[in-house]
């Protein structure tokens, strides 16, 4: 199901020249951030809550689940040279795996290592704020990976109804619409936190059962129909 | 077939340019200023995705529908209860819907701009009678005229019903007019930005994720920053922060100087003398953002 050759192909694409750069830039300004506020407001627990809920989780780990996600595929598929994967004796489920794993794993370093570090520089973990945050941020890239590859596979704007998702659904929707809480990787991911550390500070407005379900069928679902999808995948000409 | 020439060709007469009978072109030379204003129109109508697929009309089409749709539920409301004010004054709503204007420039500034890297079309404009600076114009121009066309228009929806809902016509003026100023200043700054940064890649899907990367991360990073200035009682600091990032400058600069309610977490906003900074800075990142485009197109893809 893991092909090494696809796997090195897909890191040199994600992690090549400048899309390494805005990779490392997110996470690096996420800790910048966190020494300044420390530096600001002391270690408080609230502080580092909310700093790492609303700037890490629900923007940051979505914005690079998005280039990642769609990164491992979209640019492939967009100059064509997916026909050249595509021809070699390897079946098309495999490849779109292999893309998740990795998809996945940079996913997980750029964003769950910074939320990690982050938590930390905020208050050293107290009542066990990084690790709740970090896990929500590790949980939620895998989430993401599988749900932007899949967009990648489907649409040529798939950055953008990635970052419709993320941006308007999750964040401006959710805010405003309780319900629409319930359909967000971002909250069923915070179920998760919340039951690994039982902590106060982070609560979600899913029940853990519900936000374990849907997670597992959201991310067995696109990888399923994303290998269906590059299955009978055809080449359409730039618009 | 071609006749094999001896390769030292005697001098004298026996070269000469044979007429195959192509026809000259001898009809009027319409010049560079027809066709900056056509790369204009072509830009300005290619940012709505008019003359293009139908799949590129969906995504500007529906985030202009998003922007006007609230106004008119505003609007409807403020009519069926008869009030006196409308429920958002005009400055705040570019604000509030921030996330929706951010993404329609992160979709149409790499398509303005990236295709023409990717497809090495550059070197073609330029051998028209356009210079850098007139192609740098008419991209920056159009993809600011869309979005102006994208933030005024609900204003004007909520103009229009504020005045059939019979408010006050002066008061309802001067709060339109200062709406339509600062998100022209909102339309130039982000449309400056998001050319920059999707002039420097020729991959459209990578442009983008950079674009809103730039303007949601740091409109984040700044609220949080504010919010946290604010729960530690350091008020005078807020305003400072506001500086460093485009949203916050146009809401900032809205409360100073024209006459907006305050979009910042706590305290009275910026003063006057801090908004005279908030212009000076927005007005350099605009001059800055034209004068990158022009260094960048001195050089590409030539």
């Amino acid at each position: 199901m893991y092909d090494p050759t696809v796997a090195r192909l897909t890191y040199r694409a994600l992690l090549g020249r400048r899309r390494a750069l805005i990779l490392g830039a997110l996470p690096l300004l996420l800790i910048a951030i966190s020494v300044v506020v420390r530096g600001l407001a002391g270690a408080d627990d609230q502080t580092a809550s909310d700093l790492l809920g609303g700037l890490a989780l629900a923007t940051m780990v979505p914005i690079i689940g998005v280039i990642a996600g769609t990164g491992a595929i979209g640019p492939e598929i967009d100059d064509g040279s997916v026909v050249y994967l595509l021809s070699k004796p390897i079946k098309r489920p495999t490849i779109i795996f292999t893309k998740l794993i990795v998809a996945i794993a940079v996913t997980m370093v750029f964003s769950a290592l910074p939320t990690l570090i982050a938590g930390f520089i905020l208050n050293g973990n107290g009542q066990q704020i990084a690790v709740a945050y970090t896990v929500a941020a590790l949980v939620a890239s895998i989430a993401y990976a599988a749900l932007f590859l899949l967009l990648g596979t489907v649409s040529r704007h798939a950055v953008v109804f990635g970052l419709v998702y993320a941006l308007v659904w999750e964040a401006l929707f959710g805010s405003l619409v309780p319900g629409a809480r319930t359909l967000s990787v971002q909250q069923w991911s915070l179920a998760v936190a919340h039951k690994v550390t039982g902590g106060e500070l982070v609560t979600s407005d899913v029940s853990l059962t519900t936000g374990t379900v849907l997670l597992v069928a959201v991310t067995v679902l696109a990888t399923w129909y994303a290998g269906q999808k590059l299955r009978s995948l055809t080449l359409a000409g730039e618009e | 077939m071609a006749v094999e020439q001896p390769l030292a060709t005697p001098a004298g007469d026996q070269s000469r340019i044979h007429d195959i009978g192509y026809r000259g072109y001898d009809g009027p030379r319409l010049g560079r200023a027809y066709a900056r204003l056509s790369l204009y129109s072509q830009t300005l109508r290619g940012s709505y995705g008019l003359g293009r697929s139908v799949k590129s009309k969906v995504l500007p089409m529906l985030l202009f529908a998003v922007m006007c749709v609230p106004a008119a539920i505003m609007v409807a409301v403020a009519v069926a209860t008869k009030a006196h004010d409308l429920p958002v004054p005009y400055t705040r709503y570019a604000i509030i819907m921030q996330a929706v204007i951010s993404l329609y420039v992160a979709s149409q500034a790499p398509q303005a701009v990236s295709r023409d890297l990717r497809f090495k079309t550059i070197p073609l404009y330029f051998s028209r009678p356009i210079e850098t600076a007139d192609y740098v114009q008419a991209k920056f121009a159009a993809l600011a005229s869309a979005m102006f066309v994208l933030t005024a228009a609900p204003l004007a929806v909520l103009y229009i019903g504020a005045l059939l809902s019979k408010m006050d016509f002066a008061h309802q003026t001067k709060g339109f007019g200062q709406g339509l100023l600062s998100v022209a200043l909102l339309s130039l700054l982000f449309a400056g930005i998001g050319l920059v940064i999707a002039s420097i890649t020729p991959r459209r899907g990578f442009g983008i994720a950079a674009v809103i990367a730039v303007l949601t991360i740091s409109y984040g990073a700044v609220s949080t920053l504010q919010a946290i200035a604010d729960s530690q009682g350091s008020t005078s600091a807020i305003p400072w922060i506001g500086l460093f990032s485009p949203v916050t400058l146009i809401g900032g600069l809205s409360t100073a100087l024209l006459g907006g309610t305050n979009t910042f977490p706590g305290g009275d906003g910026p003063s006057h003398a801090q908004g005279a900074v908030y212009l000076l800075v927005v007005l350099g990142l605009i001059a800055a953002s034209y004068g990158l485009l022009l260094r960048r197109y001195k050089k590409v893809g030539l």
